[in-house]
């Protein structure tokens, strides 16, 4: 059996807006195993980032359980989550906008090891490590953000992200922002790093052909739901919740000899997590919707333990 | 089919002023788009895309840039006109849309308000016009048109709101549409939606499309032709199949190879080292010469030769025998 990183429990993180609540994330469970990496997809406002941030600890959770290393986040005493920020680190989109302008690359790296209670000297060894895990030189240290070109400065992010030697790592968007040609070396980059630190990697991306490449298994939300989540090439190759058909459906095709290949797609508007629809929040969207769906949710069916579907078709077969 | 060339860019260059001389975002650029020719230019950022985009319709801010070359768009060289005589070409014979569309929108006018201000200008009566625009709202495909026509952009999700910038530019009919990004900021489900809308304009109406973009499964998925930018200059150009079935210039060649589309347990994707340079001044030799792997020295003191594989397929580099070993 794999060893659980993560372990999610029926969580759910509500906003409260105006005259009514956004139900952000509701009643997600699943789990990450250790060294595993796995790609979190979704349209934009199906929840993603809400999810991650609640894995990160930095919104409160609304009901259920975030278990990490055996300790529940939610009821974790100050000391216990202190230990736990240096367990998780975190990698975003747009590494100009997360680093600081005005400080080196050397404090910006420094300073959540000095935080830690570290010596300055000591923590300056570990940013040069650090560096040189990125491959990147020394010299650097000394640069500020304005000197570095989009790839190096993501580099320098990863660094800082795997200075304080984390378990996990959420990647948000991380190649996003970045060139196809430096977007190839990111991705070798954070899978050496993975496989050298046994690392965890959490990657949301919309990029459907980034997460073919790096994960071994990918969770689909759709509006604060997780539809479908399994191993990649069952996900992306043979698709079981109509939501993933739908937007595997859509995946950018990289070949233009493949153009008649591309089945049909979803027509309709992406929904809204404002004017949630009764039951399944996919039905009306979805071709194969019966009455069932316009009822209640329908519960997660395991088809293997590492693979879970939200759907009814499921429960039939 | 004969084709028939719509516009002609001949050695278009664009140099910025900036501090400390001349930057050279666009450099020797020529090519030409057909009748009914999705033409997509791809390149990373910074590589001059948007700026022949914006040159074409002399959108580029003022006074700091130069250019020169010819872009010849029906029989008129668009670089000679007055200000006066570009505006009958701008928004009327081509049409443009951008990345964002909550940008180009006016936030305080509803979106058919928008769209029936262009049609006005051709003198249609009003209530003519609104029925024009909810028809074009229906040629988009926007759900609901009616209702939508009365919206504010900001009722609107961002795939509608790019419908609405498809419909207000095809209310004045262009022969072009420059769409620059019109995809980037959308989710995968509404780009597919957005570009059968493009491809179905084409189809209908015999319009050129000049797609620029960063995204390669774009390319993959509408292109007829093919340009590659790097740097500011057009290293290749081919159709859609020369350059994904045969690219020859090292950087397309590199390219394709870093594309994601495998997965990792068949392998690692291959990179290209470094990254793009900053054009300052005129430098001789090839642009790509410090990341190539071939490069010799001649790459780095003179300007490469450009080799015609085909009517269609050439690109710009010393290494020949590529293109005799394919002949």
């Amino acid at each position: 059996m794999p060893e659980v990183a993560i372990e999610v429990k029926n969580l759910k993180k509500y906003f409260r807006n105006g005259d009514g609540t956004v139900k952000a994330v509701d009643d997600v469970s699943f789990h990450i195993n250790k060294g595993e990496i796995v790609g979190l997809v979704g349209e934009s406002g199906s929840g993603k980032t809400t999810l991650a941030r609640t894995i990160l600890g930095l919104t409160k959770i609304t009901d259920g359980a975030v278990i990490f290393d055996g300790v529940d986040m939610g009821k974790a005493t100050h000391k216990q989550m202190k230990e736990l920020r240096h367990k998780v680190s975190v990698v975003f989109q747009d590494p100009a906008a997360n680093l600081n302008p005005r400080e080196t690359v050397l404090s910006s790296i420094t300073r959540p090891l000095i935080l830690q209670g570290m010596s300055k000297k000591e923590a300056k060894g570990k940013a040069e490590e650090a560096l040189k895990l990125v491959k990147m030189d020394s010299e650097y240290l000394y640069s500020y953000p304005h000197q570095l070109s989009g790839g190096q400065l993501q580099r320098i992010a990863i660094a800082r992200a795997v200075a304080i030697q984390p378990q996990v790592m959420i990647l948000d968007e991380p190649t996003s922002a970045l060139d196809i040609s430096v977007q190839a070396q990111i991705l070798n980059l954070l899978l050496e790093l993975q496989e050298k630190l046994n690392l965890t990697y959490l990657v949301i991306t919309h990029d459907l052909n980034v997460i073919r490449y790096i994960s071994d298994r990918v969770a689909v939300m759709y509006l604060g739901r997780l539809v479908e989540y399994g191993p990649t090439e069952e996900v992306i190759g043979n698709p079981r919740h109509p939501y993933t058909q739908g937007l595997m459906a859509a995946l950018p095709i990289l070949n233009p000899r493949d153009r008649d290949k591309k089945k049909d797609m979803m027509v309709t508007e992406p929904g809204s997590l404002i004017d949630l629809p009764k039951g399944c929040h996919f039905h009306p969207r979805c071709p194969y919707a019966t009455e069932a769906c316009r009822e209640a949710f329908p519960e997660n069916v395991q088809i293997t333990p590492e693979y879970q579907v939200a759907c009814y078709l499921q429960q039939k077969n | 089919m004969e084709k028939e060339e719509l516009l002609q860019i001949r050695n278009l260059s664009v140099d910025y002023k900036v501090k400390g001389g001349y930057l050279s975002a666009v450099h020797g650029v020529s090519f030409e788009i057909c009748k009914g020719e999705i033409f997509a230019i791809v390149g990373e950022s910074g590589c001059g895309k948007s700026t022949i985009a914006h040159s074409i319709l002399r959108l580029l801010p003022d006074h700091n840039e130069k250019i020169s070359g010819e872009i010849n768009f029906q029989g008129q060289n668009l670089n000679e006109l007055s200000e006066k005589e570009l505006e009958s070409v701008r928004g009327h014979k081509i049409g443009m849309i951008f990345q964002n569309p909550l940008e180009s929108l006016n936030p305080v006018y509803t979106t058919g308000k928008q769209v029936q201000e262009g049609l006005l200008l051709d003198n249609i009566p009003k209530q003519e016009a609104w029925n024009r625009v909810v028809d074009l709202f229906k040629d988009v495909q926007m759900p609901d048109a009616e209702r939508r026509a009365r919206s504010f952009p900001h009722e609107l999700s961002g795939g509608m709101r790019q419908r609405v910038m498809i419909a207000m530019m095809l209310g004045r009919n262009p022969d072009l549409l420059i769409a620059d990004e019109p995809t980037t900021a959308l989710d995968v489900t509404v780009e597919a939606q957005i570009l059968r809308i493009i491809k179905q304009l084409r189809d209908e109406r015999n319009m050129a499309v000049m797609l620029i973009t960063h995204n390669f499964g774009l390319v993959a998925e509408v292109a007829d032709m093919v340009g590659v930018m790097y740097a500011g200059e057009m290293v290749e150009t081919g159709t859609v199949y020369e350059i994904f079935d045969h690219p020859s210039h090292p950087y397309t060649m590199q390219l394709m190879k870093a594309l994601p589309r495998i997965t990792k347990k068949e392998g690692r994707l291959e990179t290209i080292r470094g990254a793009v340079p900053k054009m300052m001044n005129h430098q001789k030799g090839c642009r790509f010469a410090n990341r190539c792997i071939y490069a010799t020295e001649k790459c780095w003191s003179e300007n490469p030769p450009v080799h015609q594989l085909s009517e269609t397929h050439s690109f710009a580099c010393f290494r020949e025998e590529v293109s005799t070993c394919r002949k």
